[in-house]
């Protein structure tokens, strides 16, 4: 089944609040060797201006995959775990992700290029915080195979 | 960050040893359990060269590299990458990252570095960029 067009501008459900923890970026933050204190002492992070521990960058792709599974889990859309290819990445930042924000992604289809049999399919996370102001707008670009 | 950033200049480098360790303890902190990150026979039946970083995981600690520079990763406010090769992680030796960040560009109130990030000799993410505040 290739990548169905129709997912291009399709209207998904903002995802479910996500709660970030401080010892959830603490994880992270090693796991990625971020060494820096502003994403383990609360008071390093206090002395920047910030309430609570401050995410890597990169740490909006937990929230953004939760946009990415709605997307595979679209019975429609033509696209197989198996078959995907994680192409290209960005973030675009209005300011970090500090511990106690709680998070809502809103997933969108923006661009779906055919490419032999398979597609580059782009999708864009955007995270809100509970006031509704954005905080960053995740990118991704899928390469997406096509069937043998 | 510490003093005007001038086009052409290192502004950190570093090595990250990764280990399968660091592959478990990423896919833990992330959430992507793709087995092709921890299971060789996976890896193998996929067509896999071997067990492979996750792409993110590379993404992260390449930005990392610029953290201490930064003084504040709050002023980024833009970092993209494009996924080009992946790297093996060998169960016993692990694999070696090198980043090396330089300025590529500076505006009026930001700046572009450029990311080179490599393994064994070759580029494994193309186009890292992070444009900062200054």
């Amino acid at each position: 089944m290739p990548v169905n067009p129709e997912l291009v501008g399709r209207a998904f459900p903002p995802t479910d609040p996500y709660l970030v923890g401080r010892e959830k970026v603490r994880e992270f933050a090693r796991a990625v060797f971020a060494d820096d204190p502003q994403h383990h002492d609360p008071a390093a992070a206090a002395a920047l201006g910030y309430a609570d521990v401050v995410a890597p960058p990169t740490f909006a792709m937990v929230v953004q995959d939760r946009t990415l599974q709605q997307l595979l889990a679209e019975p429609d859309s033509g696209i197989e775990l198996s078959r995907v290819l994680h192409a290209e990445q960005r973030f675009r930042y209005s300011r970090p992700i500090i511990a106690g924000d709680e998070l809502t992604a809103q997933l969108s289809v923006t661009g779906l290029r055919s490419m032999g049999g398979g597609a580059m399919v782009t999708s864009d996370a955007e995270i809100t915080d509970a006031a509704g102001a954005h905080v960053v707008t995740a990118t991704s670009i899928l390469l997406v195979g096509g069937d043998e | 960050m510490t003093g005007v950033p001038v086009v052409g200049a290192v502004v950190a480098e570093r090595t990250v040893h990764l280990s399968r360790e660091s592959l478990v303890r990423y896919a833990g902190a992330s959430g992507d359990f793709n087995p092709i990150h921890y299971r060789d026979d996976v890896a193998a039946a996929v067509g896999l060269p071997g067990v492979l970083a996750h792409g993110m995981l590379t993404m992260g600690l390449a930005v990392g590299t610029i953290g201490s520079w930064l003084g504040d990763t709050g002023r980024i406010l833009e970092y993209g990458v494009r996924f080009t090769r992946p790297i093996v992680v060998d169960a016993e030796t692990g694999a070696d990252v090198s980043i090396v960040a330089k300025v590529g560009a500076v505006d009026d109130d930001v700046a572009r570095i450029d990311l080179t990030v490599a393994h064994e000799g070759t580029t494994v993410l193309v186009k890292a960029q992070v444009r900062v505040r200054a």
